[in-house]
């Protein structure tokens, strides 16, 4: 089967890089994991740091900005003074800090989705959304340098204006402004005030947008990430307090100036090449990235259908789909039900984790052909049917296995032999729980359900969606007359074969010494087959 | 992994993480200047004389305006380019020929440039010419003891002579 595990741009020389750093970057996570565990791994959750650096910067800022005094001779005196006090001097290098630590993990999310390519098709939104903040991320943090009101803040305000005066915008120069301290009024204080608080509230606005197309954002980090996070941002602060330089002086230029790389970059690289130069730069990086989504060849997968005849209304599709690709509208075709399923295919990610959550997706179904109120055109639930008899049917020796996998993770096919059936799923989530019920009635020893690590999912939410249907939390549930001990759940990200195969060694073990399955099945020959459920 | 080492491991990382934003928040240090030198900023903004002397019309041209467009000179908008030549102890050191602003070129014409220089004492020679024929209608020079990291503005106010040193 041919799989298109990952998208990435260019040519095959270039794909294979891609591959390969993105195989590094999950090496990292996986050791990580080790250390963190998947819910306090900064690297599985740098959007939802993201947040909380904000959250910081905003709590830190509405201090701060009642110390401020927006005027020429105040803003440095009153920042300065803040420094002087403890807390003040706490507050201001934590928000410094936090400041940076966006940056950070901005630019380390923005890496981790391109490898990953989670970029294309109905995720273009959140990525073009993302490229666009970044602008907003430098206005906000750069903006803060100057409201100091020390050389650095002069520095940095006429490099910014030498640059904007490269534009053919304005007709004047910019720069002419901060030549001199008798051109710095309070008027221009409060501008800088009002920007420093508007900027960052559509910054605010912007990572709101940034989600929209998305269920169940991320955007509040593990408890124990939180503490580890502000814990190193307070010892920080307290070891290296944010100071200010001297006031300015604009008869000279200092000597050296200690640069917030983070932000400050810019003008280091503008001195080393030219105001034209940069906006060239950035502007081309701006327009090569926001463009990415359809400058990358990608094949485009068939979207999820529904089938009105099996469909209810049961809104289990719409509740579990990581895209909001599925809405419940009112029927209209005098069946019965509360409603149809809709899938809105612009939304569509063609995960398979809609047919996963469908009670109709059960393959006790007696009916000739298989159809399930919602599923895919490209891996059906009847074909999964079929290969999984197939598979069942061939199995040899004991105990026999079956393992469903996903196409996205550690690749489960590897592990066929002939006591060992795999079907590999679009996603995890693609696994209807009465499909491990009816493997293990139908013959098998054991069902191994593997897919992307822990907080890892290609598709968001599959792997937490299946881990939950078959613990019995989530509908559908895996019936609780399964034998538990004949199932395994285990997380294996593409590059953790070594994990995957380590577990599925264990798991056959553990079978072997449990009764072999044509003794389960004898006991239970007398107990029917489900009938259909009519839906319709 | 047991917990000890789990812990341990952590604490490292976020260490590593404070240490790399501590670090890069303020290092390394960036050179805006090198030790020995010190900076011009060569700064105006001016609006030129017209590109071409005002006429008189014709009673003809005056005929075939509206009544309330009969005025008698007709005056060009476009303005003349600024022409600035900086010299530095009587060798050339920045030379520009600057075009007005505004889509019909009726604007001030308006220059910033940074000059960096050896520091030390240096006889500077501005010229201006603003007009359509090219003379350097004002000069100026002085002689500044400019140490390293200073700043000298030039700065060109017509009002007020002409160019300004200002350091």
């Amino acid at each position: 089967m041919s799989v298109d595990r990952q998208a990435a741009p260019g040519g095959a020389p270039s794909r294979t890089i891609w591959r390969a750093t993105w195989r590094a970057w999950e090496r990292a996570e996986l050791a990580f994991d080790a250390v963190f565990g998947a819910d306090g791994n900064p690297l599985r959750h740098l959007g939802a740091l993201g947040f909380l650096f904000f959250w910081v910067m905003l709590g830190t800022g509405l201090y701060l900005y009642i110390v401020f005094e927006g005027t020429a001779e105040g803003a440095y005196r009153s920042i300065d003074a803040l420094s002087a006090a403890a807390l003040g001097s706490i507050i201001r290098s934590v928000h410094r800090y936090a400041a940076d630590g966006f940056v950070v993990v901005t630019a380390l999310h923005l890496v981790r989705e391109l490898l990953a390519g989670r970029f294309t098709g109905a995720r273009w939104f959140a990525w073009v959304t993302g490229v666009v903040l970044i602008w907003f991320l430098y206005a906000s943090g750069i903006g803060g340098y100057w409201l100091v009101g020390d050389q650095l803040a002069q520095w940095s305000l006429t490099a910014t204006a030498e640059w904007f005066d490269a534009l053919p915008l304005f007709g004047l120069s910019m720069v002419r402004n901060f030549l001199s301290s008798g051109q710095m009024t309070d008027r221009f204080y409060a501008l800088l005030s009002f920007l420093h608080v508007a900027i960052p509230l559509t910054l605010l606005l912007g990572m709101w947008l940034h989600i929209q197309r998305v269920t169940r954002p991320n955007v509040t980090p593990s408890r124990a990430l939180m503490l580890g996070t502000f814990a190193t941002l307070i010892a920080l602060s307290l070891i290296k307090p944010v100071t200010s330089l001297l006031p300015p002086d604009y008869g000279a230029v200092p000597a050296t100036i200690p640069v917030d790389w983070y932000y400050l970059f810019i003008h280091p690289l503008m001195d080393a090449t030219s105001p034209a130069a940069l906006w060239t730069m950035v502007m081309l990086a701006t327009l090569v990235l926001a463009a990415l989504p359809w400058l990358v060849r990608v094949s485009h997968e068939p979207v999820a259908q529904v089938d009105p005849a099996n469909c209810n209304g049961c809104g289990r599709c719409f509740a579990d789909c990581p895209f909001g690709a599925v809405v419940v509208e009112p029927r209209t075709d005098g069946r019965r039900g509360p409603g149809l399923a809709r899938v809105l295919p612009e939304l569509c990610v063609s995960c398979g984790i809609c047919a996963g959550a469908c009670p109709s997706s059960t393959p006790f179904r007696t009916v000739a052909e298989l159809v399930t109120g919602i599923d895919m055109p490209q891996r059906s639930l009847a074909e999964m049917r079929s290969r999984m008899e197939r598979a069942l049917a061939g199995l040899e020796g004991s105990p026999r296995m079956l393992v469903f996998g996903c196409d996205r993770a550690a690749d489960a096919r590897v592990l066929e032999r002939p006591d060992t059936g795999v079907i590999s799923l679009l996603c995890t989530g693609q696994l209807p729980p009465s499909f491990i019920d009816y493997a293990l009635r139908s013959g098998a020893d054991g069902v191994l359900v593997t897919g992307c690590a822990e907080d890892g999912c290609y598709y968001r939410h599959g792997n937490t969606w299946t881990a939950q249907r078959i613990a019995g939390v989530r509908e559908p549930h895996l019936r609780v007359s399964v034998p538990r001990e004949r199932v395994r759940v285990v997380w294996a990200a593409e590059d953790d074969m070594a994990n995957l195969r380590a577990a599925v060694e264990h798991f056959r073990a553990a079978l072997t010494n449990l009764p072999p399955a044509e003794s389960r099945h004898a006991a239970r020959t007398k107990r029917p087959r489900r009938k259909e459920v009519a839906l319709g | 992994m047991n917990t000890i080492l789990r812990y341990a491991a952590q604490i490292a990382l976020y260490v590593a993480f404070g240490a790399a934003l501590g670090y890069f928040s303020s290092y390394p240090v960036f050179q805006a200047l090198p030790p020995d030198q010190a900076l011009v900023r060569l700064s105006f903004s001016h609006g030129a004389k017209p590109i071409s002397p005002c006429r008189e019309r014709t009673p003809e041209e005056l005929a075939k305006l509206a009544p309330n467009m009969r005025v008698k000179l007709d005056c060009p908008r476009e303005r003349a380019p600024v022409q600035v030549e900086i010299e530095m102890d009587g060798k050339p050191l920045y030379q520009i020929t600057a075009r007005p602003a505004g889509l019909k070129r009726d604007g001030a014409s308006t220059v910033y440039r940074r000059l960096p220089v050896v520091a030390g004492k240096h006889t500077f020679k501005a010229r201006l010419a603003d007009g359509p024929d090219g003379k350097f209608t004002y000069v100026s020079d002085a002689t500044i003891d400019l140490a390293p990291g200073k700043v000298l503005v030039i700065d060109f106010n017509a009002g007020k002579g002409g160019f300004q040193f200002v350091h």
